[in-house]
């Protein structure tokens, strides 16, 4: 099966944001960056449909001309080969940009199956899975936390806010993919040194333009100091107190 | 996955001369400690075991043995590699980096250096796996920093060869499905690939330690075991045999001790800026900052050295001596720092939440083992001097 996982390299999490001269984006100097969490999810679910189906897996990404590092890294726990879709200005795509650019390269790559993380977690957008599905004509299940292949069928079950949903469909299809789907494996060290003798292609995608603009990016107000209201059982009624009145909890 | 918590000290924008490579080792081993050991390692330390349910993980992630070639199931990784991999995991625990290092540099190391083919293909890919586990039998109960003095000995019986000793202070042994034993011989000290299951041969542990509790640490008792001919290593010959597997080792935990100083600082460091005493952080109290300084200053320059030892390593003109010179002063840094960060921790700083502790019990033994502080300080004059002051 031609299997394609896209992949986004996203701030490390432990970062601490800082807003950008032009005040429109994040400021990118000596921030580190890491597979984002929901991706790795996804492709530990590629990398374990090919073990059971066979096939080929490509991690595919978006991203500047450093996302070779991210890339590596799928190659180094188990994808067989890379596409980096090179973008200087990666960061200021918006979604609808980003998902027909990674929808011509899935074509070009002959995919019968995408995995995406649920959503990217840098922009929590999760946008461009179901948004390149669009753009495909492909049946698309976000979310999902259970998942089979049976030849060109598909068997999911995806989380909502409903409770636990079932859903069939035939392939092509993107699947998003949610916590719980499976529990991603580490990068061995075999892993790593086969993934120096593995492809990375990169491209120079064909872009349109943005329909959104970003006017301004700020960070949320710095949370206010806690109070401690006394100690003991005798700060009960002051605390009750305070939730009623204060906080408007009770 | 969880993101680490843990912050690695870089004082010198060090990941700045590591490989891409290297760095994808450093973080894959770096997060398998957060996820996968941190979460066991306090109640093991405290319980007196190591978790061997990891040993297969281990194996998985490929740490044992990094250094040998593909074909005995290796990762066929560079030496700087190995000693990042110590380092990243004796920042979890002493015990988890002493067995790395035991697997790999005192058991796979003389068994690819002076075995047989057959001995490499029979063991190397059982203990890159951890299907298997080894042990390196040199240290006696009257024969430590002198290992030259050992008693065991080995006698031919016509093709067979008949073992008879102790040895003590044996890293896995209880836990071993094949030991490397040292033994004199009528040519010299020769070394011994010994299964564990041969008759004769027991391994009981060594219990009632307050340091390196999350490791097994046994005796090795030998009556009468008779090995074939093809247990001895041919390529092994005299004390240099086991100095060199030994040089090996202290090439890890020159990093691993360092690995642990780190841990020790990163607690530190987070708790002086979140404990607030006299109305401030620590962190602002003169006397907070001198130790802290004073410490990542000392890590800083463990950090470089171990980087030229790796690169040296890795170019093959590393020396015995300068690896004494790293082990010695990685210990010595790793335990200072350890005992500072627990004095700053207060009473926390006894108690197993906590994990500066436990690497100060740990580090009391890797200054110990492996060569001590005062036999690498003579290593260090002989070579300064040109005289052996040993004697």
């Amino acid at each position: 099966m031609n299997i394609v996982a896209c992949i986004k390299r996203v701030p490390a999490t432990e970062t601490q944001p800082k807003i950008a001269s032009d005040g429109k984006g994040m400021d990118h100097s000596r921030v580190e960056y890491m597979l984002s969490f929901y991706d790795e999810i996804a492709l530990e679910e590629a990398i374990r449909t090919k073990e059971a189906a066979g096939g080929e897996v490509t991690a595919l990404t978006l991203g500047p001309a450093e996302a070779t590092k991210e890339i590596r890294d799928c190659l180094a726990r188990g994808a067989d080969k890379g596409t980096l879709l090179t973008d200087p200005e990666w960061h200021a795509r918006d979604t609808r940009t980003t998902a027909r650019a990674l929808a011509a390269q899935v074509t070009a790559l002959g995919a019968e199956i995408v995995f995406c993380g649920r959503q990217a977690t840098d922009r929590d957008n999760a946008a461009v899975g179901p948004m390149m599905a669009t753009y495909l004509g492909w049946a698309c299940v976000t979310d999902v936390i259970e998942l089979s292949i049976d030849g060109t069928k598909g068997h999911a079950k995806r989380e909502s806010e409903r409770g636990i949903e079932s859903y069939t469909f035939d392939l092509p299809a993107v699947i998003t993919c949610q916590k719980g789907l499976n529990e991603p494996r580490y990068a061995g060290l075999k892993g790593i040194m086969a993934a120096k003798k593995k492809p990375i292609e990169e491209i120079a995608p064909e872009l349109v333009q943005n329909m959104t603009e970003v006017l301004g990016v700020e960070l949320p107000p710095a949370r206010p100091a806690g109070r401690i209201i006394g100690q003991g059982t005798d700060a009960i009624p002051a605390l009750l107190e305070a939730l009623r009145t204060e906080a408007k909890v009770l | 996955m969880a993101i680490d918590p843990y912050k690695a000290l870089d004082f010198f924008d060090l990941d700045d001369q590591f490989s891409e490579e290297e760095l994808m080792v450093r973080d894959a081993v770096r997060t398998w400690t957060s996820e996968r050991f941190m979460p066991l390692i306090g109640d093991a330390f405290e319980a007196g075991t190591f978790p061997m349910e990891l040993v297969p993980e281990l194996g998985e992630l490929g740490v044992f043995g990094c250094t040998f070639p593909e074909k005995y199931g290796c990762a066929d990784m560079n030496g700087t590699t190995y000693g990042i991999i110590c380092q990243e995991l004796e920042r979890g625990d002493s015990g988890l980096r002493s067995f790395v290092s035991v697997q790999g540099s005192l058991v796979m190391y003389p068994i690819f250096t002076f075995g047989t083919e057959e001995h490499r293909m029979e063991w190397l890919p059982k203990l890159a796996s951890g299907k298997a586990v080894g042990c390196f039998g040199l240290t006696e109960p009257d024969a430590g920093s002198d290992p030259g003095s050992m008693t065991t000995r080995a006698v031919k019986d016509g093709d067979d060869w008949i073992l008879n000793g102790r040895k003590m202070w044996i890293t896995n042994g209880t836990i071993a499905d094949v030991a490397i034993v040292w033994a004199q011989t009528d040519d010299g000290i020769r070394g011994f690939v010994v299964p564990t299951n041969t008759p004769g041969f027991s391994a009981p542990e060594q219990k009632h330690k307050f340091s390196l509790r999350a490791s097994v640490t046994s005796e090795l008792v030998m009556e009468d075991v008779r090995l074939p001919g093809s247990a001895l290593m041919p390529g092994s010959g005299g004390l240099k045999s086991p100095l060199m597997c030994l040089t090996q080792a202290r090439y890890g935990i020159a990093w691993g001790s360092i690995g642990a100083a780190m841990a020790c600082f990163d607690e530190g460091l987070q708790y002086a800026q979140d404990r607030v005493v006299f109305g401030s952080p620590l962190a602002a109290k003169q006397l907070a900052q001198k130790k802290l300084a004073d410490m990542a200053t000392e890590i800083s320059l463990a950090q470089l050295m171990n980087l030229r030892l790796g690169r040296m390593k890795d170019s093959g003109t590393l020396r015995p001596h300068q690896v004494c010179m790293a082990k010695r002063n990685g210990c010595e840094v790793g335990l200072k720092t350890a005992r500072v960060v627990r004095d700053m921790l207060g009473a926390n700083g006894i108690s197993l939440e906590f994990q500066t502790g436990r690497h100060m019990c740990n580090l009391e033994s890797v200054i110990t083992y492996e060569g001590t502080h005062d036999v690498h300080t003579l290593a260090i004059g002989m070579a300064l001097t040109g005289i052996s002051a040993f004697r």
